[in-house]
């Protein structure tokens, strides 16, 4: 990654995470959470499975409830008022591990859809916006299909664009990567590479170490639900402090 | 490879192979049958079987259509004309469509006014049942249970205007508050066509007309198969967005609403549609004020109502549950609330899976509506069972009655089942 792209960071606060704990039932899932992330950072969250990276990038747009501490995106305070959670979900994007496309729904009207309802953007409008993104993720000619009659490379490449149409200033990534074979993986990573190349803020959980090396400011490793160590990638790959990133290291990259 | 072949690639051929025909045992109509007919010998004696009773049941039942009597003034005179052979005695069909139809005591020279209602019905549901149609007419659609409540019951036109005012005065209060909140907008508006009814049951009856214009036909006159799709018809439109409703209301995360609609669903679905109609009939008349006159078809829609509408969300919430909760998530994330997500992500879904089942609950529901005939009302089964059977002229003419219920009542079903075959396809999006 260019130096010139790691330049666009700016002082301005992104996400904001005080304190924050977190629990299913009587179960601890996250505790004493501290995030801060820049506008324009792009984070790599890494970290064994269970140790709480999905729920931690869910509860910044309110699909979970935290219980203790604060979230702020954007100066918004995430809280049970649903104006704050609307305003918040329009800022940020979401991708997930298996895509969730509207299956009912061809491919622009999947893009179309949110813009249409919850920008009240006119239906043309939202078109051309929609083709515009779907340019952008190389895959314009599979506009009118359905999610079911693409490959998952491609459909993960629509649901970016989907997020995208909203316009939103941050994304998050949930393993955007893990459910694909392995020759549609380098497709979908190219998109979210361009992505970081034109500053988006992004929070990515991801286990593809070079993406990390490659794009992200800041490596956060997690386990039993905390942060345990966050470093500059090549830091964070070549002098992990604690014993559980080296192991963690150790075992991801195959050593 | 020979020397004239100006391909550059020896090995590939330039023209096709010629097809060759398959061997004649493979192909044709005796293939077809020794493959499906005679493979072996147990499906040979099979199809002999099958042959022989075809055989016998064609024989004898031919005669009974072909010798069948058409023209007579009762089953006496049938016995004349057929002199011991065997045939149907159709005149009953002929002598008393319009009972069948209509009912025992609709006078007829009214019969024009249900038909007409019928034939608009065609009007009404084309653009609900086919996308492709014009949405513009939809207004008609919605214009049309009044004209259709109209036309069957006539009376003062001004109760039927009053009740859709009401409708417009609520929709419009609705729509000017639920921007702020959905259960204010749904309250005011209820309340408002309320208000509305109430006050339009003063003006009716000040300015209500000495002659109306359609002559008032009081339900206890309705009968025949008329009662049958009167019943069919509004009970299966409105069991369907209750059911929507107590299927969301199961799932919502408000335990109150939660419970009221378990409660609901497992009370009504737990007891026989029949006693609910019989509740309806006698047990209602007790809990009303003595003076009310709360017409007999409206409790047995609403009882029937309930009824397949607890069927129904039961059956809908099959389809919410086969749904992966990442519908919800990518919903959720992009910023749509919970109407808009239901509405143009998951119930779209959701009811496409519960298309069989909510057939099943209809086609089922249409034909249970024969049930209200145990509560002395002349539906088409109760029409024939009472007034013609126990008639001194058809008194004995089984089959051919029947039959003909039978008929009108597979029509019907058969029909809806094709519409949903046909619209199971034309969904399927999916590509599994
Ligand atoms: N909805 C839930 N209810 C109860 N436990 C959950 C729920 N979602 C996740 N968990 C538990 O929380 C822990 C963290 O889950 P998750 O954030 O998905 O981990 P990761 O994404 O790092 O693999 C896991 O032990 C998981 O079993
Ligand atoms: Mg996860």
């Amino acid at each position: 990654m260019t130096e010139a792209a790691k330049m666009q960071v700016s002082d301005e606060i992104a996400i904001s995470i005080q304190g924050m704990n977190k629990w299913f039932g009587s179960f601890h899932v996250l505790r004493d959470i501290n995030l801060t992330v820049n506008s324009g950072e792009r984070i790599v969250v890494c970290g064994p499975s269970g140790s709480g990276k999905s729920t931690l990038i869910r509860c910044i747009n309110a699909l979970e409830e935290h219980q203790k501490g604060s979230i702020e995106v954007d100066g918004t305070v995430l809280s049970s008022d649903l104006k704050n959670i609307d305003k918040i979900r329009r800022e940020v994007g979401m991708v997930f591990q298996h895509f969730n496309l509207f299956p009912h729904l061809t491919i622009l009207e999947n893009l179309t859809l949110a813009p249409i309802w919850v920008r009240k953007t006119p239906k043309s409008e939202a078109e051309e916006t929609a083709m515009h993104f779907l340019e952008k993720v190389k895959i314009p000619e599979q506009a009118d299909k359905y999610p079911g009659q693409l490959s998952g490379g491609q459909q993960q490449r629509v649901a970016i664009a989907r997020s995208l149409c909203m316009r939103p200033r941050i994304m998050l990534f949930d393993e955007p990567t893990s459910a694909l074979d392995p020759e549609m993986i380098k497709e979908v990573l190219d998109t979210m590479i361009a992505l970081a190349e034109e500053g988006m803020t992004m929070l990515v959980v991801t286990h593809e170490m070079g993406f990390a090396r490659q794009v992200a400011n800041r490596v956060i490793f997690m386990d039993e639900g905390q942060i345990v160590e966050q470093n500059e990638p090549e830091e964070f790959f070549n002098n992990p402090q604690s014993p559980r990133t080296k192991l963690f290291l150790s075992q991801i990259l195959g050593h | 490879m020979a020397d004239n072949n100006t391909n550059p690639i020896a090995y590939m051929r330039e023209t096709p192979l010629p097809q060759l025909d398959p061997p004649a045992s493979e192909a044709g109509l005796g293939h077809w049958v020794r493959q499906n007919l005679f493979s072996s010998v147990l499906n040979t004696v099979l199809t002999l079987a099958a042959f022989v009773s075809l055989y016998f049941i064609f024989t004898s039942t031919v005669p009974w259509f072909v010798n069948g009597v058409w023209q007579s003034e009762s089953i006496r005179g049938c016995r004349e004309v057929l002199e011991g052979a065997t045939g149907g005695c159709f005149a009953v069909l002929t002598e008393r469509w319009n009972q069948l139809l209509f009912g025992f005591t609709y006078s007829d020279d009214q019969y024009w006014r249900p038909t007409l209602a019928f034939a608009l019905l065609f009007v009404a549901i084309a653009p609900v049942l086919f996308v492709a149609l014009p949405r513009k007419m939809l207004y008609f659609t919605l214009l049309y249970p009044l004209l259709a409540f109209y036309l069957i019951w006539g009376g003062s036109i001004y109760a039927t205007i009053s009740t859709g005012l009401g409708f417009v005065v609520g929709y419009l209060v609705y729509s000017r508050f639920v921007a702020s909140s959905f259960a204010l907008g749904l309250i005011g508006g209820v309340v408002a066509a309320f208000v509305t009814w109430w006050l339009g049951g003063f003006v009716v009856d000040a300015i209500a007309p000495a002659t109306p214009f359609l002559e008032e036909i009081p339900s206890r006159k309705m009968g025949g198969f008329m009662l049958n799709m009167i019943l069919g018809v509004v009970c299966v439109s409105l069991s369907l967005p209750l059911g929507i409703a107590l299927a969301l209301g199961r799932q919502s995360r408000l335990p109150i609403i939660r419970i009221i609609c378990v409660v609901f669903i497992e009370f009504v679905r737990g007891v026989p549609l029949i006693t609910l109609l019989f509740v309806a009939n006698v047990i209602l008349g007790y809990f009303l004020p003595p003076d009310t006159n709360f017409d007999l078809i409206l409790r047995v829609i609403i009882m029937i109502t309930m009824f397949s509408a607890a069927y129904i969300a039961e059956v809908i919430r099959g389809g919410l549950a086969a749904l992966p909760t990442g519908q919800y998530e990518a919903g959720d994330s992009l910023g749509l609330d919970y109407a808009q997500s239901m509405r143009l992500i998951i119930l779209p879904q959701a009811l496409k899976i519960s298309i069989p089942g909510i057939v099943n609950v209809a086609v089922g529901l249409f034909k249970d509506t024969t049930l209200v005939s145990v509560i002395s009302m002349f539906d088409l089964v109760g029409m024939i069972r009472g007034p013609i059977l126990a008639s001194t002229e058809w008194n004995g003419v089984y089959w051919e009655l029947f039959m003909a219920a039978a008929v009108l009542f597979f029509v019907v079903c058969y029909g809806i089942s094709q519409y949903s075959q046909w619209l199971e396809r034309k969904l399927a999006t999916d590509h599994r």
